[in-house]
């Protein structure tokens, strides 16, 4: 269907550093052995039966793979005539696709014998997962989260640190993940004898994207392998949420030669793109270079990096891995905005229907899993109701429920004033550790 | 010609290393930041880096960081950076790089940025997020128009990637001193005479170290086996704090006149 694939050549194939003209490996001199070392590790331990092995031995016994893949009817009928099928990744120990990348970086950093982890986190999904791995592992663990996001995913921050790990609040920029990207890197720089940087998505320097990717790709191939079983056919679509893409790489992956099947990735619209505050990097960005990677970015005219906008913390990055950048431009995937408020809707026709609270991250595929239905359903109401939709549901949303609380007004007026309260105090909290590390870290 | 390498070299010829400063472009506005880069000229740096403000400097400590965050606050326009350089140029006799991460040298477009800064009498760019093996498009537009690129040389930098650093230099090689971001430190690692040896020994005619420099007495211990001394946490503070005064004072007391 697309030009490689008519050429002989599979998108299955691509290994980066380049994806057309997305990727590389676009940083500091000084991290450049440690991305050969992280490479070339990686490498040898994909052929590797005995890490293969036990990567599927933690997936299966520590993860609780492979993750349902179960069908939400009373969802899909207030959406139109399709089917929706859910891939459970919210099942997963610690409630997000992200422990799949998480269990098999932490393995090669103990391959390499670092003893410290560090790792940025948005939604504050990944920074868990990590600092999962590290008390699984015994390993040290920092993780950087921008001060806004503390304060939305308050009680991720909580669980990091019951895990062990140390939480850092970054207060510099838009005080999101692109800064707390930016401050693991500068820890990184001064740390990487000991320490490995578990970036938690399908973005940044060479090997990252594709090396992500690989740790995810369980997703798609078990999805591919239940639709076979379960229903003896493929899907008509896949949908995925994107935020830097590691859900939607993992889901994609096993389809990408299957050309009847449609692959749908779900940027966050924010308030919608035409007012400038969104996350929707693929729509809106154009070629640009952040944080190690060609790819579509946010920038101002000058090429500062614009700030993102999303009620998901997870989404919450001007930026997306290169890889996305290239299916985008070739057209073996489409990448459309959702808006906070048909996210929202989604995620409480979920709750309702099915008795599943989803992370607002994925509520964001949901949603554009229903448009899918919806414009099906208008066009052909017989032939949409033979479709199917696979849909990642990359996280569960206990994190999300403060937030959705508020979006909905569901709380009382004197547990309003409680949990501003709380919030306040988490603020104050997180002020003073942030002068302790301040101080730390110019010793 | 290469204005960087004969300012360097003209150091030399005095027995002395080249003393490098670098401040902000537009700290903590264009009038000062044009001000402050000719008392620093003018107290003894050989080559000046004008930084340009980005927003999001992986390379860069809390001093530098909360410098560039300001400027670019108050509405910083890449059109400040030729005319800093441009007066600056017209000022002084030294050599004016500009230190910049790529995505704004990528966004305007490495052909257009090369022509500006070579019509603002720059002398080229030091960049702290290009290593050569990305460098295609930037090293063609500065042989185009006779600029200067600087790249830089770490200690875990392998010989065959010193090599490919010298070769791809052009003005001097960045040797990084240390490994981490930059900001004052007390002590000089001792990585970075092993950087400079080893990328004089891959071939760079001329290393010039930085991150971390800040007095005098290191200025003297790494002018002992380097080819020039780059000072900039230390020169920005002493903008923060004491205005052009101050860097002119700091100056001259880093590069031995005071
Ligand atoms: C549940 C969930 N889904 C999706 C994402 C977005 O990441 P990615 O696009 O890499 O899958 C996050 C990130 O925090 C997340 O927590």
């Amino acid at each position: 269907m697309t030009d490689s694939a008519a050429a002989g050549s599979s998108h299955r194939d691509a290994e980066g550093p380049y994806y057309g003209p997305y990727g590389g490996r676009w940083m500091p001199e000084s991290l450049i052995a440690a991305l050969d070392e992280v490479e070339q590790t990686f490498g040898e331990a994909r052929e590797d039966e005995e890490f293969v092995a036990e990567y599927q031995r933690l997936c299966r016994d520590y993860t609780g793979r492979p993750s349902l893949l179960a069908e939400v009817p009373r969802f899909a009928a207030e959406q139109g005539a399709a089917r929706i099928l859910l891939k459970r990744e919210d099942l997963n120990h610690t409630g997000s696709h992200k422990i799949n990348n998480v269990l098999g970086q932490a393995l090669l950093a103990r391959r390499m014998g670092k003893t410290r982890l560090i790792a940025e986190t948005g939604a504050g999904q990944h920074g868990v997962a990590t600092a999962t791995a590290a008390a699984l592992m015994g390993m040290e663990c920092m993780i950087y989260m921008g001060a806004e996001d503390t304060r939305r995913q308050a009680l991720n921050v909580a669980r990091m640190r019951l895990l062990g790990a140390e939480v850092v609040a970054v207060e510099h920029g838009a005080k999101t993940l692109k800064d707390a990207i930016n401050e693991a890197l500068r820890d990184w720089v001064a740390t990487v004898e000991n320490t490995h940087y578990l970036l938690g998505t399908v973005t940044g320097p060479h090997p990252f994207p594709s090396m992500v990717r690989w740790f995810h790709q369980v997703i798609g191939e078990e999805a591919r392998e239940q639709m076979l079983a379960q229903e003896g056919r493929l899907p008509d679509a896949v949908a995925a949420c994107v935020g830097g893409g590691s859900n939607a790489m993992g889901l994609f992956h096993a389809f990408l030669d299957d050309a009847e099947v449609a692959l749908h990735g779900y940027e966050a619209g924010g308030d919608g793109v035409e007012t400038g505050r969104h996350a929707a990097a693929i729509t809106l960005g154009r070629s640009g270079v952040l944080h190690g990677a060609r790819s579509y970015l946010m920038q101002d005219e000058d090429g500062q990096t614009l700030d993102s906008h999303s009620i998901s913390a997870g989404l919450d990055y001007p930026s997306v891995g290169p890889e996305h950048a290239h299916l985008a431009d070739s057209g073996r995937a489409i990448y459309e905005p959702v808006t906070d408020a048909e996210c929202m809707t989604a995620f409480e026709t979920l709750c309702r229907t099915e008795g599943i609270i989803p992370a607002i991250e994925s509520a964001h595929a949901l949603a554009g899993a229903a448009r899918l239905s919806a414009a099906w359903t208008a066009e052909d109401p017989a032939a949409a109701a033979e479709k199917i939709i696979v849909v990642s549901l990359s996280g569960r949303g206990d994190k999300d429920v403060g937030t959705a609380a508020e979006w909905f007004d569901l709380l009382d007026a004197e547990q309003q004033e409680q949990q501003e309260q709380q919030e306040q105090q988490d603020e104050d909290e997180q002020d003073e550790d942030e002068q302790g590390d301040e101080t730390g870290v110019q010793a | 010609m290469s204005i960087t390498a004969d300012a360097v070299e003209a150091a030399r010829a005095e027995g002395r290393s080249a003393f490098i400063g670098y401040l902000p472009a537009g700290y903590p506005d264009k009038e000062t930041s044009i001000a402050a880069a000719i008392a620093l000229a003018e107290n003894g740096a050989d080559v000046l880096e004008i930084g340009i403000p980005y927003s999001d400097p992986v390379m860069d400590g809390p001093v530098i960081q909360q410098a560039t965050t300001e400027v670019l606050a108050r509405g910083f326009r890449m059109d400040e950076v030729f005319e800093i350089v441009a007066a600056v140029t017209a000022a002084t006799d030294a050599a004016v790089l500009v230190m910049t991460y790529w995505n704004l040298i990528d966004r305007m477009g490495p052909e257009v940025f090369a022509r500006r800064l070579a019509e603002a009498g720059g002398a080229g760019a030091i960049t702290p997020d290009l290593t050569p093996d990305e460098a295609g498009a930037w090293i063609a537009a500065a042989e185009a128009h006779d600029l200067d690129r600087v790249f830089l040389a770490a200690p875990t930098s392998t010989p065959e990637r010193m090599r490919r650093i010298a070769e791809a230099s052009r003005g001097f090689v960045y040797g990084v001193s240390l490994m981490g971001v930059t900001g004052a430190r007390t002590e000089v690692s001792d990585a970075a005479e092993r950087v400079v040896s080893a990328a004089h020994s891959a071939g760079a005619g001329r290393v010039c170290v930085g991150l971390g420099v800040s007095t005098r007495s290191h200025v003297e211990e790494i002018g002992g086996y380097a080819d020039g001394v780059i000072v900039g946490t230390a020169l920005v503070a002493a903008l923060r704090d004491g205005g052009v005064e101050a860097v002119a004072a700091k100056a001259a007391e880093l590069s031995g006149r005071a």
